[in-house]
């Protein structure tokens, strides 16, 4: 395979997984903004930050409108990380690897990009704005199932999972690295419980609130929401679940290729010391730079991906 | 040969009035003609609202699958898509027999043409081509002189574009040596129309088409340099996905098994063109390029060109590497050039073309001149090297202003142009909502060479004016396109 076709695919998952991210961070922050006025400037700013737009959003805007962050996040082609632009890289991945992908999944995508060009044509009015959010996260199950469901589990699909896995670390990290605040208090003082809604928030950016409920019942602990998304493995996406499925990945392209990586290496010290926790040793060891450091990890890892396979010259 | 005046044309199944052009699908006297009978048989028998829903359910198709054109700087979502026709373009075994010969004897000549102004350049020591036409030309690349391409083939991929003027009248339009396009569109309408109406195809035996990818690749590789061991690698090299034909590019790469490469995936290596995989660089033995010479290496030609490979050309000296079309093919596309192709043809061959070129006047004559000032509203004037139906006037269609425009560009610069009757293109009618309509149309037939012969898919591309009365049958001039059937014996 191209080493350019396998770093298409790694971005196209990349983009793929991008756009359902801050789809997921849009709704969680419009919930706040809706719910609670008073905190919603201070709520987009966290979106925005999190999404690593909140300098572009503050040159072009300034004010945290709600219709102006969401239009910012959906649509602006000023922002890179918008969910059109996004989108668009995509797909313009998609057809650079087009030979390596099957026909259902580039259809997928392509069909992704179709339907958001006709949504989001226009600025979405607030009422429609959940149903929106709602077709942007069934289109990418929908490419997430065709990629499944019919590729070959050879090289490209690695590359390609590869990318999902370190774009959603990179999401559930950042999350944690805007809000590790709230968590800390409550952490300081046993007992005193965190704001209800912000961790709510938290598990819902990640889609998580009902799960956490089914695994801790109605224990709200910051300690608990920390080792949830960081440490616990069965949750897909906690840092842990994507670090072993990172290491498992780059391990079968390891076998595929029959040559060592120092990608794989990085990805199983991720796995095995990073992410193996417990939780109170990260907490004593601070939290904030725990999840500092493990975003430097993460890049790092990208970087050695690409290196390792060649994606540039 | 009819001078029409070409918007006056209407409903096939209008008030019986005089039809000026030969239709394909129904003979002057008002029946059907034979390649047509069970098609027009399925046809009158289908609900017509079915039909209009398939059609809109082809552009659906179309769509998802991608096979759309950027138009460049246009907002997202404005990619253009190709208009298809349902109605199919039906050829007889007999006609097609016919066609197939004479393209065959064409496409032999240009490339022993080819082969011989790279070399001794025996045609022009017998004068039968002007050197002019030759020394003169921006296509001509003197650095292929004495050169010899793996194969002896120049020419692997070409297109041949013909026009129907009557029941057996056909022309030779053009030649499409550089990189002809669209086979793509022949090869997805054929898949289009199998998913819309199945039953058509157990009803009317219909030549195959789908295996000219598999007939392009062991083509190319059947011209795999001396210095290639065991299979041929073969890679089609695209400037990319703002390319207006990239969908065909990734499409035949796909079909193929071929890499796509893009010039920056290249690297010459041990004198070798080596593509950057995952585990390093692997030589290249056969490159199927969609470039045009001029970018094809920054070292030997543009050097601005980012999409080539820096020392290509080397390697190509050294008979390392075969590029396909050869370089400098090009010159076989000129239009001035084709004028002299029965000579062509006849030298090289000794025998007559079996199909005639349209008759054509050289600008540059200083009589073809005169004939063609004077008789400027009823021809047809194109750029010698123009194509895509760009920078061409179509008399009879423009108007007294656009005529005397034109009129003083040909005057500045003569040598630039040619000029041909206008042709009455033979018509077959489009799928519209009122009905059945004549349309006119052409076809590129899709012709591949190599040392084991030649190979001619069964039909090729038609072309079809969706406009009525419109003559110019151009994807960039909102032409169309058909399925073409060639009947089985």
């Amino acid at each position: 395979m191209l080493g350019k076709t396998a770093g298409s695919l790694f971005w196209m998952a990349r983009y793929l997984e991008r756009s359902e991210n801050n789809a997921r961070l849009i709704d969680a922050g419009f919930r706040i903004a809706l719910t609670r006025s008073s905190t919603a400037a201070a709520e987009w700013k966290s979106v925005l930050v999190t999404a690593g737009v909140n300098q572009a959003f503050q040159a072009a805007h300034g004010d945290y409108s709600s219709a102006r962050v969401i239009d910012f996040l959906l649509r602006d082609p000023a922002n890179p990380s918008s969910i059109m632009s996004v989108i668009r890289q995509a797909r313009d991945n998609a057809r650079t690897a087009r030979t390596a992908l099957t026909r259902e999944t580039w259809e997928a995508v392509n069909t992704s990009w179709m339907t958001l060009v006709a949504l989001l044509k226009r600025p979405v009015r607030e009422d429609d704005l959940p149903d929106v959010l709602t077709t942007i996260r069934q289109q990418s199950a929908h490419v997430r199932g065709a990629l499944n469901g019919t590729m070959l589990r050879n090289d490209g699909y690695h590359f390609a999972l590869l990318g999902t896995f370190l774009e959603r670390a990179d999401n559930t990290a950042r999350i944690l690295d805007v809000k590790y605040y709230l968590l800390l208090p409550s952490v300081a003082h046993i007992g005193s419980s965190i704001d209800n809604v912000q961790w709510e928030t938290i598990l819902r950016s990640v889609s998580a609130h009902r799960a956490y409920r089914w695994l801790y019942g109605a224990e709200i602990s910051a300690l608990k929401i920390a080792e949830f998304l960081i440490l616990y493995r069965q949750m897909p996406r906690s840092l842990a679940f994507c670090g072993e499925r990172m290491e498992d990945h780059l391990a079968q392209l390891q076998r595929h290729y029959g040559e060592e990586t120092e990608a794989w290496r990085l990805a199983h010290a991720l796995a095995h010391e990073t992410l193996a926790g417990p939780i109170q040793s990260i907490f004593d060891g601070g939290l904030h730079q725990y999840v500092t450091g493990f975003l430097r990890a993460n890049a790092a890892l990208a970087r050695q991906i690409e290196r390792d396979y060649r994606f540039v010259e | 040969m009819l001078r029409s005046r070409a918007a006056d044309d209407g409903m096939l199944r209008g008030k019986g009035r005089r039809i000026s052009f030969f239709d394909e699908m129904t003979s002057q006297e008002g029946g059907t003609r034979s390649p047509y009978r069970e098609y027009c048989g399925w046809f009158e028998a289908e609900d017509a609202a079915r039909i209009q829903r398939k059609a809109q359910q082809a552009e659906a198709l179309f769509r998802t699958t991608g096979i759309t054109f950027n138009v460049y700087g246009a907002a997202d979502g404005d990619e253009r898509l190709i208009p298809f026709d349902v109605v199919p373009r039906i050829i007889s075994a007999s006609e097609w027999r016919r066609l197939s010969r004479g393209i065959e004897q064409r496409v032999r000549a240009l490339n022993a043409f080819l082969h011989d102004i790279y070399h001794r350049q025996e045609i022009l020591r017998a004068g039968r081509v002007p050197v002019e036409l030759i020394a003169g030309n921006e296509a001509f690349l003197p650095m292929m002189m004495g050169l010899d391409p793996p194969g002896g083939i120049y020419t692997h991929i070409s297109g041949t574009d013909i026009v129907r003027t009557g029941a057996d009248e056909f022309y030779v339009l053009e030649d499409n040596a550089r990189t002809p396009s669209g086979v793509s569109y022949m090869l997805e309408n054929r898949e289009t129309m199998l998913q819309m109406f199945p039953e058509l195809f157990a009803k009317v035996p219909v030549r195959e088409v789908s295996d000219y990818p598999i007939n392009l690749l062991k083509s190319l590789a059947a011209c795999a340099p001396p210095a290639c061991g065991g299979t041929p690698t073969v890679a089609v090299l695209t400037p990319g996905i703002h390319n207006s034909a990239y969908y065909e590019h990734s499409f035949l790469a796909d079909h193929m098994g071929a890499e796509l490469v893009e010039g920056h995936d290249l690297r010459v290596i041990d004198g070798r063109v080596a593509m950057r995989t995952t585990q390093g660089y692997k030589a290249i033995d056969v490159i199927y390029r969609r470039v045009d010479d001029d970018f094809l290496d920054p070292l030997n030609f543009r050097p601005d060109s980012l999409l080539g490979v820096p020392g290509i050309w080397d390697v190509y000296r050294a008979g390392r590497i075969t590029i396909a079309n050869a370089p400098g093919t090009g010159i076989a596309d000129d239009k001035a050039l084709y004028s002299y192709m029965p000579d062509i043809i006849e030298f090289y061959t000794g025998e007559k073309a079996l199909l005639p070129n349209v008759p054509t006047w050289r600008c540059s004559d200083p009589e073809h001149l005169r004939e063609v000032l004077d008789r400027l509203p009823e021809l047809v004037v194109k750029e010698v090297h123009g194509s895509g139906g760009y920078g061409m006037l179509v008399g009879p269609a423009a108007s007294k202003k656009e005529i005397a425009a034109f009129r003083a560009k040909l005057e500045a610069n003569p040598g630039n142009y040619i000029a041909q009757p206008t042709l009455s293109l033979s018509t077959v009618p489009i799928f519209t909502k009122k009905g059945l309509a004549p349309r006119h149309v052409d076809l590129r037939p899709f012709v591949l060479m190599s040392p084991q012969g030649i190979t001619i898919t069964p039909g090729g591309l038609t072309r079809v004016a969706m406009t009525k009365g419109s003559l110019v049958v151009n994807s960039s001039q909102g032409g169309g396109t058909k399925d073409t059937w060639v009947l089985e014996d």
